[in-house]
Order: structure tokens, then C-alpha cells, then sequence
């Protein structure tokens, strides 16, 4: 049987204020990145910055997304605020 | 060749290491980058800054190869620290080689403004008053943006 879970990930101030490095939540069918940010907002408290908020950016197996991209099984899919390197 | 490291880096061994890249260079830019006693808040006494291991040094590659792809590039390298650093330490080295200077100024200069709003760092600025995630600059961005016309 396949896993049928996928792994979220928070960094910087995120990570912080959500208290949450990783997660592994069960995979939806048919679910975008923009869907899995409102489930996870819906949780409140902290969460709910994740929509409405400060930007949040989406990289789903390390590469930049876009909200409207597909999520599935097996994915990583992270969530951090505007990148400040350099 | 990229790395992201927590220790300090010797500047003049990566510029010896630049400069051994065959006769057809003719010109190197390198690029340092300092922590500096203020940004988004005052009295900065040191930074500490997180990344995403694994996507990093993908969008650095990235970044790398689209250099190559518009202008002579001969030889890059790019060193980015993470971890907690003090006032004036080095955080970052980007250096090119290219056949000519106009090709490793704008190679340089791409890779670094690219790096700053595409490579998953984050910064926290360190004080007496306390942390602060330093938030990114509209300039940074346009900056970024600039490129890509």
C-alpha cells in the first residue's frame, strides 16, 4: 500500500510563531497548495495568518508554487514568509 | 561549485581558486556581503539565519545556469553562511569568471539580486532590544525583477 500522507513545512517566523517544524497530514484528492493553507488556517489561533495575513510562499517538493498548484500524496510541501538571504 | 556552511570562508583563497580557470578568462567579479550594525532595526549586534537545506542550493544551481545561459560565464562560485554570525562577519561570497568584464559584472550581480528574493535564507536581526525577522525589500524585489526584462 502506498502512503497516502504528505509532509508540510514551516520556516523561519513561521516555523516560530506556529510553534511546527513538520507536519504530516493525510492527502486529499483534488487538493491545492491554496486549499491545504486554508484548512491549516482554519485551525486558528496562530494559524489563521496563513491567509489573510503577511505573504505566505508555497514551495512544493523545493521548488516555488504558485496557490493553485496540486498537492498529492508523497509531496513536501513548505510554507515560509518572503526569503531575505544575501 | 555552492555551498551553504555555518563557518566563516577565506575570501582570497576563493578568489585564488577563481582564477584558475583557464586562459580564456580575462575577468572575475567577486561579490562579499557583511553584517551590518543596522537594517530593519538598530544596534544589530549579530544575525542568525535559517535556510531550507536541499531546495537552496537547487535554486542556487538555478540561478547558475541561467547566468551561464546569459552571459560568458567560465567559472562561478557562490558561499552562503547560515547560522548565528556577528557584526562584520562574512555571510555571502559570489564570484565569477568570464572571458570579459561587462559579462562577469552582470553575471555577478544577477546571481546576487536573484539570490535575494528567489533562495529560501531568512535573516534574524539580532539586538540588546531583542529579535527581529527582517522583512523583505520592495527594492530587493524590483532589484530581482529587473532581470527578467
Amino acid at each position: 500500500m502506498t502512503d497516502q500522507t504528505l509532509t508540510v513545512r514551516f520556516f523561519a517566523r513561521l516555523r516560530e510563531e506556529l510553534g511546527t517544524e513538520e507536519l504530516t497530514l493525510p492527502a486529499e484528492k483534488e487538493q491545492t497548495a491554496g486549499d491545504l493553507l486554508a484548512a491549516l488556517a482554519s485551525r486558528g489561533g496562530p494559524w489563521a495568518q496563513l491567509q489573510g495575513g503577511q505573504p505566505v510562499m508555497i514551495a512544493i517538493n523545493q521548488a516555488m508554487a504558485k496557490p493553485a498548484a496540486a498537492v498529492k500524496a508523497g509531496d513536501e510541501v513548505a510554507f515560509f514568509p518572503p526569503v531575505t538571504g544575501g | 561549485m555552492i555551498s551553504i556552511q555555518t563557518e566563516d570562508f577565506d575570501s582570497g583563497a576563493e578568489y585564488a581558486a577563481l582564477r584558475d580557470s583557464g586562459a580564456g578568462t580575462g575577468a572575475i567579479a567577486t561579490f562579499t556581503g557583511l553584517v551590518r550594525d543596522s537594517g530593519d532595526t538598530q544596534d544589530v549586534s549579530g544575525l542568525f539565519l535559517e535556510h531550507y537545506p536541499g531546495m537552496t542550493e537547487q535554486v542556487i544551481a538555478g540561478l547558475i545556469e541561467e547566468a551561464s545561459r546569459r552571459w560568458d560565464v567560465r567559472k562561478a562560485r557562490v558561499i552562503h553562511r547560515v547560522g548565528r554570525l556577528l557584526l562584520q562577519e562574512q555571510i555571502v561570497f559570489v564570484g565569477v569568471c568570464s572571458a570579459h568584464r561587462a559579462d562577469a559584472f552582470a553575471a555577478c550581480e544577477f546571481i546576487m539580486d536573484a539570490l535575494k528574493t528567489s533562495a529560501p535564507f531568512w535573516k534574524k536581526e539580532l539586538s540588546e532590544a531583542g529579535e527581529h525577522w527582517v522583512e523583505q525589500k520592495a527594492s530587493d524585489v524590483a532589484r530581482g525583477e529587473a532581470w527578467k526584462t
